[in-house]
């Protein structure tokens, strides 16, 4: 039995949905790939939208699925810069009680201004794939708490 | 959510507020007793008028690229196009990676396109009750063109384009050992037959296979509707033109023989079905949960095991009809 799941209003148990996008021109998605997989068998819903998107197509996706959490992977320098853009953009669509996650290589020294931004955790190469999946389902149940 | 909460979602989803969309297709997903009226409410609102279009075949054979290339189609003659994209649960894991929208992402943005991927069924029937209601929605909002998306295995998927009003199988060249795998009724359910991948050298040994399933999927169909073979390439942009005639040359077929007006009515019958079926599992569900508890209690009274079977029988039976 999985154990990604967030209490839904009715019957049954809803499986936590995440959006794994890869937003800017950069040509390698292994790392999205590899964590896309490790959490679909870890019993998410994964929605992988693939290379190269901009930040417009993946809030647009994120809303048409409704998802619960968007993961961000990121390998270019241009994350700060991202991550406001996606903030922004979100609250734009009356979507900002999605909870926004980045992995990848983030400079620590980063981190500060980006949780100002309002991204709620990180994850850097080596994270422990336990690690990942406890957050990502505090991030999802506080979500639905919210929602009630 | 009540009543006023969820007519509020649907002004502003009436609005062109996505979001407000994307929250509705939610509550679909997870229909149940306490909030069956929120599909009645939409089903009573929607103008049947859309075309609900059903696109299946082998995974791989470019359902998803050709979909993306039918949603520029249909914009370009100012249509409003919906997506399902079925993708049922891995069997290997408890999760799901749904991947079809990857290749319909250049029209995410577009403000007459809504596309939203199906995956999750607590039962069978599931996916398709969770797919119809969403057909319901999307009509209601007035969105023309609604297409489904599913690999074309399994009772559910089956089901799902059993409900569709044009049905599109979609294959490719080589593929001739898979589509001879897939149970022969889903690939004569076809009102069109797509060759795709036609930009490949084996094309035209697949084109006269499928003309031949065709002509064999023609005898066993009622109405006066030859199916219809294309080819097409989904990478090169080559014969869409063909298959969006054909999509319209069906449609207009539909409605003249009143054909149209009774795949409607199937279509709402089913889902009817399914939702009792999802009312009385979760009914059940539910009995059977505190059912422990009252063997436990009839137990007690000591009147022997009949009295007490048939007594379990009349509380279970007393439970399913207050529970509903
Ligand atoms: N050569 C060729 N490849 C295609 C064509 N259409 C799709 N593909 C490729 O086939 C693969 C599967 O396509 P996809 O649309 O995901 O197929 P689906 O599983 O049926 O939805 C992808 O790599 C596509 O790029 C086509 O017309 N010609
Ligand atoms: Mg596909």
């Amino acid at each position: 039995m999985s154990t990604a799941h967030t209490q839904s209003p009715h019957t049954t148990k809803r499986k936590i949905k995440i959006l794994v996008a890869k937003i800017g021109l950069d040509g390698h998605d292994r790392g999205a790939k590899v964590i896309a997989r490790a959490l679909r068998d870890a019993g998410f819903e994964v929605i992988y939208t693939g290379l190269r998107q901009t930040v417009d197509q993946v809030v647009a996706a994120a809303v048409q699925e409704d998802v619960d959490i968007i993961g961000v992977s990121h390998h270019e320098g241009s994350h700060i810069y991202v991550a406001r853009k996606l903030l922004e953009k979100l609250r734009e669509q009356g979507a900002e009680d999605i909870p926004v996650v980045m992995g990848g290589s983030i400079p620590v020294i980063d981190i500060d201004t980006l949780k100002a931004i309002g991204i709620k955790e990180f994850f850097l190469p080596g994270t422990p794939l336990k690690e990942v999946i406890e957050k990502l389902e505090t991030l999802a149940s506080q979500k639905a708490a919210l929602k009630q | 959510m009540d009543v006023g909460g969820f007519l509020g979602l649907v002004e502003r989803a009436r609005g062109g507020d996505r979001r407000a969309l994307g929250r509705i297709l939610t509550f679909l997903e997870d229909l149940s007793v306490s909030n069956a009226w929120m599909v009645e409410y939409l089903a009573s609102n929607s103008s049947g008028k859309a075309q609900v279009i059903g696109i299946t075949g082998i995974p791989g054979a470019g359902k998803s690229s050709l979909i993306s290339r039918l949603i520029k189609a249909f914009r370009d003659k100012g249509y409003r196009v919906a997506v399902i994209a079925i993708d049922p649960t891995s069997p290997l894991s408890s999760g799901a990676l749904l991947g079809d929208r990857l290749r319909m992402q250049d029209h995410a943005t577009d403000p007459g396109v809504f596309i939203r991927s199906v995956t999750t069924a607590g039962f069978e029937g599931g996916l398709s009750l969770a797919a119809l209601a969403m057909i319901e929605a999307f009509d209601a909002l007035g969105y023309d063109k609604i297409i489904v998306e599913t690999v074309g295995v399994g009772q559910d998927e089956t089901t799902v384009m059993d409900a569709a009003d044009t049905i599109i199988v979609v294959t490719m060249p080589g593929a001739g050992d898979d589509v001879q795998a897939l149970k022969a009724g889903v690939l004569e359910i076809g009102d069109i037959y797509v060759v795709n991948k036609s930009d490949k050298p084996e094309a035209s040994k697949t084109y006269e296979y499928m003309s031949f399933v065709a002509e064999k999927g023609d005898i066993g169909r009622e109405g006066a509707w030859r199916p219809l073979v294309v080819k097409t390439s989904a990478v090169l942009g080559m014969g869409i033109r063909d298959l969006v005639e054909a999509v319209d040359k069906h449609l207009e077929y539909l409605v003249g023989s009143g054909d149209k007006a009774a795949r409607t009515a199937k279509r709402r019958k089913l889902l009817i079905k399914l939702l009792a079926k999802k009312i009385v599992l979760d009914t059940l569900k539910k009995v059977y949960e505190e059912h422990d508890q009252s063997v436990g209690e009839v137990a007690k009274t000591l009147k022997g095991f009949y009295e007490e079977s048939l007594e379990l029988v009349r509380l279970a039976g007393r439970k399913l009809i207050e529970g509903s």
